[in-house]
């Protein structure tokens, strides 16, 4: 097992009820996971949590066996930058470096650049022409490709991703997608992905629905 | 419509509240430091007003005897003739070792006599004994002297004179029928007779002699007036970014309430109006703070008046209705000046714009092209200034020219520097770091700018202070190389001494001058005994061959700096001592601190012309080991007070302690300066600090922990005041060029040689780091302890 999220609870202050409360999950290696929900059901937060950009108030989370509550501020920091790597909706690409340095960020920051595998990358993800662009004068569809593209170089062991085609449209988005999946298939990583969509959740193996904080 | 839109505005600054009390600050700031020099300024030059109006000064033009001598008739002709003149004796009276100037005037006719509202007749003024007007202190110097009239204190006069009516004046003076000039008075009848008819051998001079305080002190002002603009300047720096940045949050609020229905024109003038408001409520804060440094900084600038140009001020401070017009008059122009920007923004928006958080920074390449060609352009236009101009304004035009200019250049020239690192960094954190160092610069320029300014300052005024005080303890050195200065009473006592002494020293060097006017201008002409003191000693800057042995026989005269340069007379031109006595100009010396001109003959010279010149101080020569033992002998022999003898080492401290005071005003307005810099930092990056949120957080999400991004917001901005402070110092070296060739020539009329200290170089760029360092630790400490969520809300959809 990869990931293991086991009863997990978070509260937001001055919240009436928890957001998560007591969810389990788990996931293998290699494995690709839908999770849906409604607006507001805590879809979001489990990702976050599951990256390890927050802290639980209740239950644990465990990656390759590591209990995250065991991990300072620093330990979380290098589980980011090591085997979990993140796709936003908003892109959130650093908006002083090129294409080109983006896309080696991550991997750079995780100490393990592999400078082919990101021109590959590129390739792939039709990015080698805009390498020495900067992300603002780049379409949406493009910076989620370098998005992905800069996740997919630190590869990763998990990769999480948060309704990375919301703000495309649908062919784009699919077009992406179908990057996306490629990718963690061919690299062996486990994916978890959040959407609205019934029919991209349809297209990963296997979906778990968040209602109200509880898994159904 | 109005309330609700006005609701709406407001709603922000609740929001914010940080940023209103950033603008409203940086504006009382910027009022503040100028109001407080206004406030200096205007009190010395009404304390110089005070005393020249009962001098007589502000009166009128006065008339002088072109052969220095006049005579009773001219005056009676006059009168006769129906001119309203009133006649003025002075001259200098010695009480002790005192020397006070002793002003008499006619005081029926004269315009401002003091007493006028006191519970005192004509006839206790004008009949014997008559009574003495002096400052308090002066009338506490001059103690119980038995002999003299009874004192009457006077606020509005200087320090160290004396008014009296004039047969007083004849009789303590000893100079019965004596005039020294006569004073036409505002209100003359029709159809005088000409001057030249009546009196031929008078002239009509435009000033008087008490003018003199307030033209020799305009300089000092100037530059006091000069700081104070460069203080407002930095302050608007903040103003400006901040406003801008206000405005550009607020783009989104301005659609929509265009969008539902407030005319541009309303909504333009709502924003005129919010400026206006609070540009008063930071108008009076700033007078407050000025007034507050104005009280501090008062005494400081008294003293460094009366000690450097024996002008007369007050150490207190008056509230002005002028003053507190124009601190508010200044801050309202400076915010509509900082925020015209915003407001013509406002009005030519279109309804749909898409907002742009970044635009507000002048990042575009086109500002960038335009600072880069304004900087030079502004540089040429100060040497253009000074080349056509000339003279104490070309000097500051080019002043303003090159600390505009210069910080025009800053964003391209660091943005090119930054360029250049990127290229070089090895390290992925480091190309990040100068990558958003160079994304960040637009937004961060103006408090640049303004750091730039106050360190050049710094290091010109400093180098400036630094060569003039290494100069001036060597001057010191050269000019005070007796061991002993004694001064006596009398002359007989002097004499006494002089000859007791000539066994006992060295040498016995007597120190004679006269009062004169040299080349039109007040000055005091000394003679001096040939001796191997001056000859080893003096510190002459220009000299013909065989200086000392021409005037040894009295074929030469030596003349300080400060007349060569006003009237042009160096080594080969001819000076007019007295009628009929003309010498070549042999020498010129250095001779700071001092407004008046100065000239040295030889002693035998001097006494031929002016035999009663008084004589009764000394320097002399011995051993350095033996003038403590001497200087107890002379007091004993002479039963003379402590301070009539001084030793050559408690007077250089004296000397040291009045120039130090000079420049205490310029140090404590150049921190003020650099404290405002560091401010406009702090403001910049905490304005910045929402904008910085989605630079930081996905590189947080991609592994990097708050602590090490906090750590690179403080290296980031240490960066960034390092690279300016090292711009700075070219800056500050080519400033401390133009005010030690350009500004203090034609200020104070001497030219000082340059020195460079390294060392105060380094403890500034370790403050320039520290101020940087600090600016940003606030902002560093709200990164390092915001919470996931805070970050985590970058990343959400709502966003």
């Amino acid at each position: 097992m990869l990931l293991d999220i086991d009863r997990v609870v978070k509260r937001y202050p001055g919240a009436e009820r928890a957001v998560l409360d007591g969810v389990s999950l788990t996931l293998d290696a290699g494995e690709t996971l839908a999770l849906t929900g409604e607006s507001g059901s805590g879809k979001s937060t489990l990702l976050h949590l599951a990256g390890a950009l927050d802290t639980v108030d209740g239950g644990e989370i465990r990656l390759d066996g590591t209990a995250y509550s065991a991990l300072d501020d620093a330990g979380r920091a290098a589980i980011r930058r090591g085997p979990v790597a993140l796709v936003f909706q908003q892109f959130n690409l650093v908006p002083s470096l090129t294409v080109g340095q983006n896309l080696a960020f991550h991997a750079r920051l995780g100490g393990r650049h592999d400078p082919e595998w990101v021109t590959q990358l590129a390739q792939r993800l039709g990015l080698d022409a805009l390498l020495a662009r900067y992300p603002e004068t780049l379409s949406g569809g493009q910076q989620q490709r370098v998005a992905i593209g800069r996740a997919m170089a630190l590869r990763p062991r998990l990769l999480l991703a948060d309704e990375p085609t919301g703000n495309l449209d649908e062919a784009t988005g699919d077009a992406v997608l179908t990057l996306m999946l490629d990718l963690v298939a061919e690299t062996g990583a486990a994916l978890l992905l959040v959407t609205h969509s019934e029919r991209i959740a349809a297209r990963l193996g296997r979906r778990v629905h968040l209602t109200s904080g509880a898994l159904r | 419509m109005i309330a609700a839109a006005v609701t709406a505005l407001l709603s922000h600054w609740r929001r914010q509240p940080g940023q209103l009390a950033t603008l409203i600050l940086g504006l009382a700031l910027a009022t503040g430091l100028w109001s407080a020099v206004q406030a200096i300024n205007a009190e010395a030059r009404a304390s110089y007003a005070r005393a020249a109006a009962q001098l007589g000064g502000d009166a009128g033009p006065v008339l002088k005897a072109r052969d220095g001598t006049l005579r009773l008739a001219d005056y009676v002709a006059l009168r006769r003739a129906g001119w309203q003149v009133s006649p003025v004796l002075e001259g200098r009276m010695r009480l002790g070792r005192e020397t006070l100037r002793l002003v008499g005037v006619d005081g029926m006719s004269w315009p401002s006599m003091p007493g006028q509202g006191m519970t005192l007749a004509p006839a206790d003024v004008l009949l014997p004994p008559g009574r003495l007007f002096a400052n308090p202190e002066t009338v506490a110097r001059i103690g119980a002297e038995a002999d003299l009239p009874p004192r009457i204190e006077t606020t509005g006069l200087p320090d160290g004179v004396v008014l009296t009516d004039i047969g007083t004046a004849e009789r303590l003076l000893n100079r019965p029928g004596a005039l020294s000039r006569l004073l036409v008075l505002p209100d003359q009848p029709e159809g005088l007779p000409p001057l030249a008819e009546v009196a031929p051998a008078l002239e009509l001079t435009d000033r008087g002699r008490q003018s003199d305080a307030a033209r020799l002190t305009d300089s000092f002002h100037l530059n006091l007036t000069a700081f104070g603009l460069l203080s407002f300047a930095v302050g608007l720096f903040i103003v400006h970014g901040t406003a801008g940045l206000a405005f550009e949050q607020r783009r989104a609020m301005f659609r929509t309430l265009r969008a539902l229905g407030l005319p541009a024109r309303t909504l333009t003038l709502l924003i005129l109006t919010e400026l206006l408001v609070l540009a008063l409520l930071a108008g009076l804060l700033g007078l407050v703070l000025g007034y507050l440094v104005a009280a501090a900084l008062l005494p400081d600038v008294a003293a460094t008046l009366r000690g450097l140009y024996g002008a007369p001020v007050d150490g207190g401070l008056t509230l002005r209705p002028a003053w507190i017009a124009s601190g508010l008059g200044m801050a309202v122009g400076g915010a509509l000046l900082a925020g015209a920007q915003g407001v013509l923004r406002v009005a030519r928006m279109p309804i749909l714009s898409a907002p742009g958080l970044l635009a507000w920074s002048g990042a575009s390449a086109r500002a960038r092209r335009l600072m880069a060609l304004g900087g030079p352009a502004l540089i040429l236009g100060g040497l253009g200034a000074l080349w056509l101009v000339g003279g104490l304004a070309g000097g500051f035009l080019l002043l303003g020219g090159l600390l505009l200019g210069a910080a025009l250049l800053l964003p391209p020239l660091l943005g090119a520097l930054l360029a250049l690192g990127q290229t070089r960094a090895r390290s992925v954190i480091a190309e990040w770091l100068l990558a958003d160092l160079r994304a960040q610069l637009p937004g961060l320029s103006l408090a640049l700018m303004a750091l730039l300014l106050a360190l050049a300052t710094n290091i010109g005024v400093g180098t400036m202070v630094a060569s003039f005080r290494l100069t001036f303890t060597g001057w010191l050195d050269q000019r005070l190389a007796s061991e002993l200065y004694v001064t006596t009473a009398t002359d007989t006592e002097g004499a006494q001494l002089a000859a007791w002494l000539a066994p006992r020293a060295d040498a016995v060097l007597p120190i004679r001058h006269a009062e004169t006017d040299l080349a039109g201008a007040p000055a005091r002409l000394y003679g001096i005994a040939d001796h191997a003191t001056y000859r080893d000693n003096w510190p002459l800057i220009d000299a013909d061959a065989e200086v000392w042995d021409r005037v040894a026989r009295g074929q030469g005269v030596l003349v300080n700096e400060q007349l060569a340069r006003r009237a042009g007379l160096w080594p080969g031109a001819m000076l007019d001592l007295a009628p009929g006595w003309r010498l070549p100009v042999a020498g010129v010396y250095s001779d700071y601190g001092n407004p008046l001109g100065q000239a040295i003959v030889d002693l035998p010279a001097l006494l031929r012309h002016n035999p009663d010149v008084p004589n009764r101080r000394f320097g002399i020569r011995i051993a350095p080991d033996r003038a403590a033992a001497l200087a107890e002998a002379i007091r004993r022999q002479f039963d003379l007070p402590d301070d009539a003898i001084i030793e050559q080492s408690r007077l250089k401290a004296q000397s040291l302690a009045i120039f130090e005071n000079t420049f205490v005003v310029t140090a404590a307005l150049n921190v003020l300066t650099l404290g405002v810099a560091g401010f406009a930092i702090l403001t910049s990056l905490l304005t910045l600090w929402t904008m910085r949120l989605p630079h930081v957080a996905p590189v947080w999400a991609l592994g990097m922990t708050r602590r090490a991004l906090a750590r690179i917001e403080v290296l980031r901005s240490v960066v960034l005041a390092g690279l300016t402070a090292l711009l700075a110092l070219p800056l500050g070296l080519i400033l401390a060029k133009v005010l030690l060739d350009v500004i203090n020539v034609e200020a104070f009329g001497w030219r000082l040689p340059m020195f460079l200290f390294p060392l105060d170089w380094l403890r500034l760029f370790a403050l320039a780091l520290l101020a940087g360092a600090l600016a940003a630790a606030l902002p560093a400490r709200r990164l390092r302890h915001l919470p996931p969520a805070a970050l985590l809300r970058v990343f959400a959809h709502e966003r």
